[in-house]
């Protein structure tokens, strides 16, 4: 891990990074933008699930809703891959940012997981009357968009930690 | 007479601050919740924002969208605001002389009067503008000075930290 770092610190791309000052902090900026719009994206999902919002049919909102969450991931993977490149030692080697990263590959998987299940339910929940089949596969959802948001909220604590180092220290 | 200095080097010195500032993990665990907090806070006010700019959700009913918006923002805001008043006691004279936290806390007045116009005057007339009508200029412009002052008050707060060295 240590060569690939001193490797990675010595790339043009890793110097030209550092090298210009207000590249981290807008990154981190722009990073931190992005994981709001995820956080809220996924909030504004299960308050449909949930049944705590109002008239507009869960399929519309997913459909309307996913390619935001899609683009802000994008940008929270374009963002975060400069903060790395821009602080290798103080991010590769800091065990909250491997944690963060486990968080981050789990909350992916039960987005794309979510996703899934709710363009394939969503027909049912429109109806005003849902079958009982309908309610349990709507307990699920309700279970696993919960759990999708915890898993965000999860790896977004779990970021913090290491930018302190790099503010600070 | 105490001035707000004393005041400062006060609040510097009560318990609440001094752990905040020499606990190892204090700092870092209140920042980590305010960020989350901050970022919450705009993500939900940037959904709104864009419905009322235009670009999001046409189809929405903006009521509806900020009935549901409400309790989340104020939640998020809360908690963002005791998370930041504890951070302020780690170092409370520099942060109050931080030119970028000055700027922080302007945009975020700014952010705040803009709230209380659209609320008392522009959203009166929403049932007129509710749906599938176009949002009035009052609106857009109420969405459009939201969004970037939102997106300002998270630079600002980024940027604060690096003029705390």
């Amino acid at each position: 891990m240590i060569a690939f770092i001193q490797w990675l610190q010595s790339t043009p791309l890793s110097l030209s990074v550092r090298r210009i000052g207000w590249l981290i902090p807008m990154m981190q900026t722009l990073h931190i933008l992005a994981n709001g719009l995820v956080l809220s994206a996924i909030i504004m999902i299960n308050l449909r699930v949930w049944r705590r919002a109002g008239a507009e049919p869960l399929a519309d909102r997913v459909r309307r809703l996913l390619p935001w969450l899609w683009s802000a991931l994008g940008v929270l993977t374009v963002t975060g891959l400069v903060l790395v490149l821009g602080t290798p030692r103080r991010t590769l080697l800091d065990p909250t940012f491997h944690v963060k990263m486990l968080i981050m590959a789990v909350a992916i998987v039960a987005t794309v997981a979510l996703a899934a299940m709710l363009r394939r339910t969503a027909p049912e929940h429109v109806a005003p009357e849902p079958a009982s089949a309908g309610r349990m596969t709507g307990i699920l959802a309700s279970v696993a968009g919960a759990a999708t948001l915890l898993l965000w909220l999860g790896a977004t604590i779990a970021g913090r930690g290491r930018w302190i180092a790099n503010v600070i220290g | 007479m105490l001035s707000i200095t004393d005041a400062l080097h006060w609040v510097e010195h009560t318990p609440v601050a001094v752990f905040v500032s020499h606990s190892t993990w204090g700092f870092s665990a209140l920042l980590s919740v305010h960020i989350l907090a901050v970022a919450v806070v705009f993500g939900i006010i940037a959904m709104v924002d864009l419905r009322l700019i235009g670009i999001a959700a046409r189809r929405s009913a903006v009521t509806a969208l900020c009935r549901e918006a409400l309790p989340w923002t104020w939640s998020a805001f809360a908690l963002s605001a005791l998370t930041g008043i504890l951070l302020f006691t780690a170092q409370p004279v520099k942060y109050w002389g931080n030119d970028a936290f000055q700027m922080k806390f302007a945009i975020l007045a700014l952010a705040g009067l803009n709230m209380l116009v659209f609320q008392l005057i522009t959203y009166r007339g929403v049932a007129r503008w509710d749906r599938d009508t176009a949002v009035p200029w009052a609106g857009r412009l109420a969405g459009a000075i939201s969004l970037a002052s939102w997106i300002a008050i998270v630079a600002y707060g980024r940027w604060t930290a690096y003029l705390m060295i």
